[in-house]
C-alpha cells in the first residue's frame, strides 16, 4: 500500500472512465481554439492599416531629383514654396480661404511658380499617411486634386480613428485606380522622399506649418491672399542676378 | 482535474496572445491593438529577441507545448500519472523565470509596457500556481 506521500500507482487503462465534465470541458477547449483560429485569420486577412514609416534612410534614388509638387509655369518669375502638413489647421485654412484667389491671380497669370513640400509634423497622427497618399495620387497624375481633397475633408479623417479608409475612398472619388493606390500605400515608397522634404525644410529654418519661402526669405503662418501677391510682385520687380 | 483542464485553457489563451504578437513582428497583421504603444516599443526593441529567436516565437513554442502536455496531462489514461504534472510544473516554473527576465527588460532597460505582454505574465504565473497545487494534490492523493 503506498504512503499518503507517494505518488498514487493505479494502473492506468484505456478502459479508466473520462474525468468528470470532460465532455463539457473539451467542446470549452475546442470552442475557444475555432474562435481564436477565427480573430487571428481575421486579422490576418483584413484590409491592413497602413502605417507609412518616419526614421528612414533616404537614398539619392528616393528623391530623384524630385523637390516638391509644381504648379505653374516654368519661366514663372518667381517661385513660392509651400512647407505644409495636410492635418495643420493654418495650412487647411490658407488652402480653402486663400489659395484659390492665389492661383486665379499669380499662379494662373503666370507671375508664380508654386511649389508644394510636406513637412508632416510628428504631432499630427496622419501628417505622413496623408502625404504619401497624396504622394500615390501623384503617380496617377491626381496629385492636386487629391490634393485639395485631403484639405476639403481635413476635419473629417483628422479626428478618425482610423484614416486609411477615408484617404482610400478620397482616391475612387478624384479617379484614381484604387487597387494602383493601394499597392503604393502599402509598399510606403515613398516615405525616404517624404522625409526628404522635411530635412531640407529644416536645414532652411522651417520649424511650423505653414511657412512659406518666397525669393529667399521664409514667412511662418497663414499669409493672405493679398500678403502673397505683395510679396510676389515685389520679389518679381526685383532685378535678377 | 479542474485544475489541469483550467491549465489547458490558460494555455491555449497564452498561445493566442503570443501569436497575435508573433503574426504583428513578422509584419502580417500590420498595426497592433495595444493602446499605448507601448507593445510596439516593445516589440520592435532589440530586446524582443532571445539568443537570435524571437521572445514572441518562444511564447508560441512554449505555450503550444503546455497546452499539449497538459491535454496529455488530461488523458484517461494519464488521468493517475504524476509526471505529466511535473513535467507542467518543470516548464511553466522556467517559462516564469523566463518572464521574469522579459518584465525586468521591460520595465528597466525598454522603459515601456506591453499590455499583451503583462496579459501572458498574468497567464503563464496562475499557470504555474495551478500546477504547484495540482503537484500538491497528486502527491497527498491516496492511492486507489
Amino acid at each position: 500500500m503506498a504512503s499518503p506521500s507517494r505518488v498514487a500507482t493505479k494502473k492506468p487503462s484505456a478502459k479508466t472512465p473520462p474525468p468528470a465534465g470532460a465532455g463539457r470541458f473539451y467542446l470549452l477547449l475546442g470552442g475557444a481554439a475555432v474562435i481564436g483560429i477565427g480573430i487571428l485569420a481575421y486579422l490576418i486577412f483584413r484590409p491592413k492599416e497602413v502605417s507609412i514609416p518616419a526614421d528612414v534612410s533616404i537614398l539619392a534614388s528616393d528623391t530623384a531629383g524630385f523637390r516638391g509638387y509644381v504648379m505653374g509655369s516654368d519661366s514663372a518669375k518667381v517661385e513660392i514654396s509651400e512647407y505644409a502638413d495636410f492635418q495643420c489647421p493654418a495650412c487647411g485654412s490658407f488652402e480653402i480661404l486663400q489659395f484659390d484667389v492665389v492661383k486665379r491671380q499669380l499662379i494662373d497669370s503666370g507671375l508664380v511658380r508654386w511649389r508644394y513640400r510636406d513637412f508632416p509634423l510628428p504631432q499630427h497622427k496622419y501628417s505622413r499617411l496623408a502625404a504619401h497618399a497624396a504622394a500615390c495620387a501623384d503617380d496617377q497624375g491626381k496629385y492636386w486634386p487629391y490634393h485639395r481633397a485631403l484639405y476639403d475633408n481635413q476635419g473629417n479623417w483628422s479626428f478618425a480613428g482610423s484614416a486609411t479608409g477615408l484617404f482610400r475612398t478620397y482616391a475612387g472619388q478624384v479617379g484614381l485606380d484604387v487597387a494602383k493606390y493601394d499597392a503604393c500605400m502599402t509598399s510606403a515608397k515613398y516615405a525616404p522622399r517624404i522625409k526628404a522634404s522635411m530635412d531640407e525644410g529644416t536645414k532652411l529654418g522651417v520649424a511650423s506649418t505653414p511657412t512659406f519661402l518666397i525669393a529667399g526669405r521664409l514667412y511662418r503662418g497663414v499669409l493672405s491672399s493679398d500678403t502673397v501677391a505683395a510679396i510676389a510682385r515685389a520679389a518679381a520687380a526685383q532685378p535678377t542676378q | 482535474m479542474k485544475s489541469r483542464m483550467a491549465v489547458a485553457l490558460l494555455a491555449l489563451l497564452g498561445l493566442f496572445i503570443s501569436t497575435y504578437l508573433y503574426l504583428f513582428k513578422v509584419g502580417l497583421i500590420g498595426t497592433i491593438a495595444c493602446g499605448t504603444g507601448g507593445c510596439e516599443t516593445v516589440q520592435l526593441s532589440p530586446q524582443s529577441r532571445f539568443l537570435g529567436v524571437e521572445v514572441a516565437a518562444i511564447g508560441v513554442a512554449g505555450y503550444a507545448i503546455l497546452l499539449g502536455v497538459a491535454l496529455i496531462a488530461l488523458n484517461r489514461r494519464f488521468v493517475a500519472e504524476r509526471w505529466p504534472v511535473l513535467l507542467l510544473a518543470g516548464l511553466s516554473g522556467g517559462a516564469v523565470l523566463f518572464t521574469a527576465y522579459l518584465k525586468y527588460l521591460e520595465f528597466f532597460v525598454i522603459r515601456a509596457i506591453c499590455r499583451w505582454c503583462v496579459a501572458s505574465a498574468v497567464i503563464i504565473t496562475i499557470l504555474f500556481v495551478l500546477t504547484v497545487v495540482e503537484l500538491r494534490r497528486t502527491r497527498t492523493a491516496p492511492s486507489v
